[in-house]
């Protein structure tokens, strides 16, 4: 029972680093109908991004006392955020828009993004190294027991995780349900042209979305950095996983993409937990085919995503 | 000077000509109905008065000003209010929130004009939290009437408000545009319903594949023969 608590933890971990990534497809596709798939560098950025910042801020080795510990950490949220949503702006402007203007076919829009995804990927290992070492300075003790109950304990660097994944969660849906931007956002996804007949512009909603996206993202690429070694090609399994995450809570759902991430990291922390689990027979490299097969079962039986409800015209 | 000059507009889909130099008026405080068969060109005309298409030709002045070519999004601030054709109501939003969307342009919803909507349209306080992709077709079309009057129009576009909708449900909706009309708003009504939207409106103009083609008052128009012939046929028959 306890191991499974752990594994509950760990899943949630997992998953709230992906409900983020899932984030920016979803709120992408919600308004532009297509996927992003230059979204995993977004990722990568943002730990880079914030990578560049923390080091300049601390030393490794360091010890500063909480509160500073707390600052850099929101430091480094902020500027993740800050590196993802320049990134995903420009990719708007660069990858997206013309062909937006010119009304290309959607195709052209996937080859555009794995051009950009090359590009950002090989400027990133251009500008750090080409290896799987890159990692933060050590100014914490990641994996100290903050939380101990009857064997059950999360580390520091999970609670980490999860807390700044939730908050940020909650001011995402915060700012959908309550603001007038929100309402733009969600104008724009449910209707452009009747979104534009209220007064909404529709190009800065859609610039706008893609820099909420990027910055969720950018945040995410900073708490994997914080846990992980990470390199310029860091972005493409997590990425691929929050995909299919905000597949599988319903594209263009909001709610989903976060019930989406956080279940398809418990499902995989959790397979290893099962009776039948042998490591030899079925190992951890097998994790991700448990987890797959369960995310097509699930489509198979509701095919828009958990939360993909289709109403009225809006399908 | 009129409200609304169109002034020999020609407006393309591709290498569609949809309009090919159309021209009307629409002075302040009149109804004036459009009318003409399918694919006549009347929803393109309205897409072309509120910003949702340019003009490849011609001008647009709303009081004197050109609006040609500027974006639906900033018209609207200058208070023409389009109510779509097929209503267009956001689905996965609650009546309130679509009504909340049609006064995107102000900083706030007007609440005395929120009130006179659900006076106008009791239902919809009825309904007030239902997603508007659930209402029935008369309560979509009440909605995206509501919607536009939380804009605060001076110039309203109606784009076939009777379309599908019961008999008695036509009435109500065309009493309520008499009504709206009366508060000092403009329209610009498009209708296949002609016996009713001419009652109702100062003025008509036919439009047959992208042109003009008749004019005149309601009573005129409603007399004339080749607009009973094209658009009367039914009523005349019954009546
Ligand atoms: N998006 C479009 N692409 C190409 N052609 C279009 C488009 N929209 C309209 N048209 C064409 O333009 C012409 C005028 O269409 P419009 O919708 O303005 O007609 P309408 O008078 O409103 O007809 P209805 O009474 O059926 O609503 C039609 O021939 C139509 O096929
Ligand atoms: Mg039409």
């Amino acid at each position: 029972m306890n191991d499974f608590m752990n594994f509950v933890i760990l899943g949630l971990t997992r998953g709230s680093m992906y409900a983020l990534i899932a984030l920016g497809y979803t709120l992408v596709y919600g308004v532009l109908q297509l996927i992003n798939f230059a979204h995993s560098e977004v990722f990568m950025s943002g730990a880079f991004g914030s990578y560049l910042v923390i080091q300049s801020v601390v030393t490794d080795g360091s010890s500063p006392p909480w509160f500073a510990v707390v600052g850099i950490i929101v430091l480094g949220l902020g500027s993740g955020a800050i590196t993802g949503a320049a990134v995903a702006w420009s990719l708007e402007r660069v990858a997206y828009r013309p062909l937006r203007r010119r009304g290309a076919p959607k195709l052209a829009f996937l080859i555009s993004a794995i051009g950009a995804s090359f590009f950002l990927s090989q400027l990133a290992g251009k500008l750090f190294n080409r290896l799987n070492n890159n990692s933060f300075p050590t100014y914490f003790n990641l994996n100290k027991h903050v939380i101990d109950i009857g064997g059950v304990t999360v580390s520091l660097v999970q609670l980490i995780i999860i807390v700044s994944a939730l908050l940020m969660m909650l001011f995402l849906d915060l700012l959908v349900s309550k603001t007038k931007l929100g309402r733009s956002i969600r104008g724009v996804a449910e209707d452009a042209p009747t979104a534009a007949l209220m007064g909404i512009d529709i190009d800065k909603t859609i610039s706008r979305t893609f820099v909420i996206g990027g910055a969720l993202g950018g945040a995410a690429g900073f708490l994997f950095g914080t846990a992980f070694f990470f390199s310029n090609t860091m972005g493409f399994i997590p990425s691929v996983k929050a995909f299919a995450a905000a597949v599988l809570g319903g594209i263009g759902n909001i709610r989903g993409a976060m019930l989406g991430g956080l279940l398809l990291g418990m499902i995989e922390a959790i397979v290893p937990t099962f009776p039948w689990y042998k490591p030899g027979f079925i190992g951890t490299a097998w994790t991700d085919v448990v987890a797959f097969v369960v995310l097509v079962l699930v489509l198979i039986v509701r095919p828009s995503g958990i939360l993909g409800e289709r109403l009225g015209r809006a399908a | 000077m009129s409200l609304l000059e169109v002034d020999d507009i020609e407006v393309r889909y591709g290498a569609i000509r949809a309009l090919k130099g159309v021209s009307f008026n629409v002075e302040e405080g009149e109804v004036v109905a459009l009318l003409g068969a399918n694919g006549a060109g009347k929803t393109t005309t309205q897409k072309t008065v509120s910003g949702m298409m340019t003009p490849a030709l011609g001008q647009i002045r709303f009081d004197g000003e050109r609006i040609d070519g500027v974006p639906a999004h900033t018209l609207i601030h200058r208070g023409i209010c389009h109510v779509p054709e097929g209503r267009r109501v956001f689905p996965r939003m609650s009546v309130a929130e679509n009504l909340d969307m049609g006064a995107f342009r102000f900083k706030r919803p007007d609440l005395h004009v929120l009130a006179r909507v659900f006076e106008m349209f009791p239902r919809l306080k009825e309904r007030e939290t239902q997603l508007a992709g659930t209402l029935s077709g008369g309560e979509q079309q009440m909605l995206a009437i509501g919607r536009a009057l939380m804009g605060k129009p001076r110039l309203l576009l109606l784009d076939e408000p009777s379309m599908g909708l019961a008999p008695l449900i036509v009435k109500q909706i065309f009493d309520i545009v008499r009504e709206i009309n009366a508060s000092g708003v403009t329209v610009l009504i498009v209708e296949q319903n002609a016996a009713q939207a001419l009652g109702l409106a100062n003025r008509g103009y036919v439009l047959e594949t992208g042109e003009v083609v008749l004019s005149g008052s309601g009573q005129e128009l409603l007399a004339d023969d080749r607009v009973r012939a094209a658009y009367l046929g039914e009523e005349i028959a019954t009546s």
